[in-house]
């Protein structure tokens, strides 16, 4: 099938190996993978802060450049709520309002569809560390993702899996709120990070790249060993 | 117009406006069934033994002290018991069949709280004892109501509360507790009526449990 | 910025850095979690259960009219006076004249958030009398004259330690550091007040509309002393505390236990549907029943978050907030704290004074998830965030997401602008963490990440 992939603006700046991982392994299943160049960002960012006006006109032309996909694949749980739950309310009684419904019952989060809509879960990857796995809240709680991950993990060749304590609690970036209560956000990242820590794992991994930034600049600040990694990568490591 | 209008002409005014339908939660959803407590809550064994140890269990993890008795003389004598034990001085109880046998067994000066008393004479006593409407089962819960346990403040004031039940007393789960209070008192209710689960108990201090935080440190329940 | 936006953001920055606080917090929630998991399991299907009771309570909030009015009527028939208020003033006042009329030397209060809502005990004091509060945690925080933590677990922020000194300063009594000498103190000092009050006032967790009784639910027996002993008793309760039917309880009450405290059910749930009746025995002669609105039609009216007046009050929102569990009770600096105060508090005392509170989330959901009659909360967040940026949108944020909105979706500006951050970051090295720094709320806690050599969008488009 033709797949759309739609990569969020900071995987696309600040993270691009996770969506290269991503266009490597659908494409390795032998699909065909279209990015679209025109687009670069959900409208997140201003639909959670509550200026919806600006986050439609964000968003309108995502919804108008991805109108004709078979499917959309979108490489953040965060994002993938953003176009599945949200876009429909978003553009609720306004005339894109079946197109967002149409589009939102098309879209998938990265891990969502290889397991759910492909039926795979052993991609051949190899990752020979031990890891564990942060839910990222938008994709626990919006998009209902819990399983996938772990049943693509858990086929990764050498990969040892630990749960984290503190697997669902939120990690503290949110957004803007990362930005906005930086005290705040930090002190649920250190929550975060000391359950991580616990587990004796080498990586922590995770389906949203903003959550791993938000994690690894704590990490890194506190020259703490445990690395951040996308789970695109690690399903995309040899 | 008064408050009691002016409220009620606001409430009607807002609920001129639709909304959601329950627990969609941000979910488009479809409507679910009609369902019932009783579908949700722990499920209850159906026979009388059943019930009858999971009441026995839950008054244990609640540190209540439930004992079953095959003839009214056992239970006289455990009462006695707990007389010298605790070195009872004053009883306070009510008005009952199982009551009514009890106290004179006692000996003991017995202050009457399901007619006129004086507070004060209340917290004299070292025990209440009164009767009770039901035990259930799914929450090691005694029901009372002040009609039938010798007021408001029997079952709670004295240091040691202890019930006087019946084995055909004893109900299945909440439901059926609900059930038997309609049918028992229809549209006359008694002014106040109790579930107690267990001897009073707090944690407000560093979320230690502590029981006899103002109402009972011990909770007897005696079952003929 | 409102001043208690500003209040907020200082008193935030303050405890999400204590550790000590973190640490206490932590370890009084530990074993709940552990009861509450229990607790949930046991059900037979918890989700089931939580669906019954969202049906229950939307059937309430939407005829509320109707079962206002059986309710208080119910309640007449048998003596109760029953009175409404608009506003927290007039429920104020209502109490005060009664308070007055009795010429009460001594009132004992058990445990009511609707009382802290309508600062009830400030307007008895200043009007001279005295009022007692009778549940240990509330008591606590009484003496030290701060307001309760949390809507549960009034005391919870306290060591045994700051509870004996308090004791020893307020009361006279002897350092322990036994958390049941300290209990025993108080019951102790309580008893007299239980036994001498002459007006005993109460809350109530819910308000039965087809039998017209108050259900109040506690653990230490102190509420149905406050409902037994005085001769004149008052409730105070929101108009959003109705269930429809008495059987209804069957579910609520172990709702409400397994949420608030993972409890099966608290020691006490007791209903009350009138002031002593002919042929009782004891209890008050006298009961006054107060309906409080104090906005919460304004709530009603607002049917996309009507959802919110059918909170229990359990308080488990709080417990699994991640905000709530760094920043603290006291932070929120009202009356409702946790996710249910930041939805509400908006709505009961002003939408941009307040829109502070529904900022300060990650939107996490885990509110929403837990809440026992599945209120849309963490939505409702969202939705105050628009409402209040429609009516107020903040120049300056309005103004960057609308240049953000046109460079992200241009592909040529969006190249430009990562071609601008990749230079510009080397310099924002150098005075990263200091007051030039433009992303210092980040880099004061946080390693910035660097921004790629190739974005994907180059490779993307290097590869054909």
């Amino acid at each position: 099938m033709i797949i759309t992939l739609f990569i969020p603006c900071f995987v696309d700046a600040l993270f691009p190996r996770a969506g290269i991982s991503m266009v490597q392994i659908l494409e390795g299943l032998g699909h065909r993978v279209v990015c679209p160049a025109e687009i670069a960002c959900c409208g997140q960012p201003p639909f959670n802060s509550g200026y919806w006006d600006e986050a439609r006109s964000i968003a309108a032309p995502v919804l108008d450049k991805l109108k004709d996909a078979e499917v959309v694949v979108i490489g953040s749980g965060s994002c993938g709520a953003m176009v599945k739950k949200f876009y429909p309310e978003l553009f609720a009684n306004t005339p894109q309002a079946e197109l967002a419904k149409k589009i939102a019952a098309r879209t998938w989060e990265f891990s969502e569809f290889l397991v759910k809509k492909l039926g795979v879960t052993d991609l051949g990857a190899r990752f020979p560390h031990k890891v564990t796995f942060h839910d990222g809240c938008h994709g626990l709680r919006e998009l209902g993702i819990k399983k996938s991950p772990r049943e693509l993990l858990g086929k990764v060749s050498g990969l040892e899996f630990v749960e984290l304590a503190e697997a669902e609690t939120c990690c503290g970036f949110g957004g803007t709120f990362a930005a906005k209560f930086p005290m705040i956000s930090t002190a649920m990242g250190e929550v975060k990070c000391a359950s991580a820590v616990e587990t004796g794992a080498e990586y922590i991994v995770s389906n949203d790249s903003s959550c791993l930034m938000h994690l690894q600049g704590l990490l890194s600040r506190q020259g703490k060993p445990i690395k951040t990694i996308h789970l695109a990568e690690v399903l995309n490591h040899r | 117009m008064s408050e009691r209008e002016n409220i009620l002409g606001r409430i009607r005014e807002a609920l001129r406006a639709p909304a959601p339908p329950p627990g969609s939660q941000g979910h488009a959803s479809a409507p679910t069934p009609a369902s019932t407590p009783r579908m949700w809550l722990p499920k209850v064994g159906e026979s009388f033994d059943e019930q009858l140890a999971l009441f026995t269990k839950n008054a244990a993890g609640l540190k209540a002290d439930f004992q079953m008795f095959n003839s009214a003389e056992e239970m006289h004598q455990a009462l006695v018991r707990s007389r010298d034990t605790e070195g009872w001085q004053r009883v306070a109880g009510q008005s009952g069949d199982l009551a009514n046998a009890i106290c004179p067994v006692l000996n003991l000066p017995l202050l009457r709280t399901d007619k006129a008393y004086d507070v004060n004479e209340l917290e004299a006593c070292d025990v209440g004892i009164s009767e009770c409407d039901a035990l259930i089962a799914q929450t090691g819960s005694v029901l009372v109501t002040n009609r039938s346990a010798g007021g408001r403040a029997l079952s709670v004031l004295p240091p040691h509360h202890v019930v006087l039940a019946q084995r055909e007393q004893l109900v299945a789960d909440l439901p059926a507790a609900f059930e038997l209070l309609k049918l028992k008192y229809a549209s006359n209710y008694p002014s106040m009526i109790s579930f107690i689960t267990g001897p009073s108990r707090t944690g407000d201090i560093e979320r230690i449990l502590v029981l006899g935080a103002h109402g009972p440190k011990r909770l007897t329940i005696f079952c003929l | 910025m409102s001043t208690f936006a500003a209040q907020f953001l200082k008193q935030a920055r303050v405890m999400a850095g204590d550790l000590r606080h973190r640490q206490i917090i932590r370890t009084a929630l530990g074993n709940y979690e552990l009861a509450r998991d229990q607790g949930r399991a046991a059900f037979q299907d918890w989700q089931g259960a939580r669906q019954l009771a969202a049906e229950t309570k939307w059937e309430a909030i939407n005829h509320l009219d109707h079962y206002l009015e059986q309710f208080a009527s119910k309640l007449e028939t048998r003596g109760t006076k029953v009175h409404w208020a608009s506003t927290g003033e007039q429920a104020r006042e209502i109490i005060l004249q009664i308070v007055r009329d009795k010429k009460a030397k001594s009132v004992i209060k058990s445990k009511a958030m609707t009382a802290e809502e309508i600062h009830l005990n400030a307007a008895l004091e200043a009007a001279g009398f005295n009022v007692v509060e009778n549940d240990l945690g509330e008591f606590i925080v009484q003496l030290r004259h701060e307001a309760p933590y949390h809507i549960v677990f009034p005391s919870m922020h306290l060591t045994r330690d700051e509870i004996s000194g308090l004791f020893e300063r307020e009361l006279g009594s002897a350092p322990t550091n036994d958390p049941e000498e300290l209990t025993m103190i108080a019951r102790r000092v309580l008893r007299k007040k239980f036994l001498t009050a002459d007006i005993g006032i109460t809350g109530a967790n819910f308000a039965i509309a087809e039998t017209g009784m108050i259900s109040i639910t506690e653990n230490e027996g102190n509420a149905r002393l406050t409902a037994a002993l005085p001769k004149t008793m008052i409730s105070l309760l929101g108009i959003e505390k109705i269930l429809p039917q008495l059987e209804d309880l069957a579910l609520f009450l172990p709702m409400l236990a397994t949420m608030g405290t993972g409890q099966v059910l608290t020691c006490y749930n007791t209903l009350y549907g009138g002031p002593r009746q002919p042929g009782e025995s004891d209890g008050p002669e006298e009961w006054h029943v107060v309906l409080l609105d104090n906005h919460r039609t304004e709530l009603l009216a607002d049917a996309e978050q009507r959802d919110a007046l059918g909170c229990i009050r359990c308080g488990a929102c709080l417990n699994v907030c991640p905000i709530f569990r760094n920043v603290g009770g006291h932070t929120y600096s009202t009356t409702y704290s946790g996710p249910i105060g930041s939805v509400i508090t908006p709505h009961l005392r002003g939408l941009q004074d307040w829109k502070h509170l529904s900022n300060a989330s990650s939107l996490c959901g885990a509110c929403t998830e837990t809440c026992p009659v599945k209120i849309d909360l963490h939505h409702h967040l969202l939705q105050n965030r628009r409402n209040a940026s429609a009516a107020q949108p903040a120049f300056f944020e309005r103004l960057a997401y609308k240049v953000f909105g046109f460079v992200a979706n241009r592909p040529a500006l969006w190249s430009i602008a990562k071609k601008f951050g990749r230079w510009g970051q080397p310099l924002q090295n150098l005075v990263k963490g200091t007051t030039l720094d433009p992303a210092k709320s980040w880099t004061q806690t946080r390693d910035l990440p660097q921004l790629a050599g190739e974005s994907f969008k180059d490779w993307w488009r290097n590869r054909k």
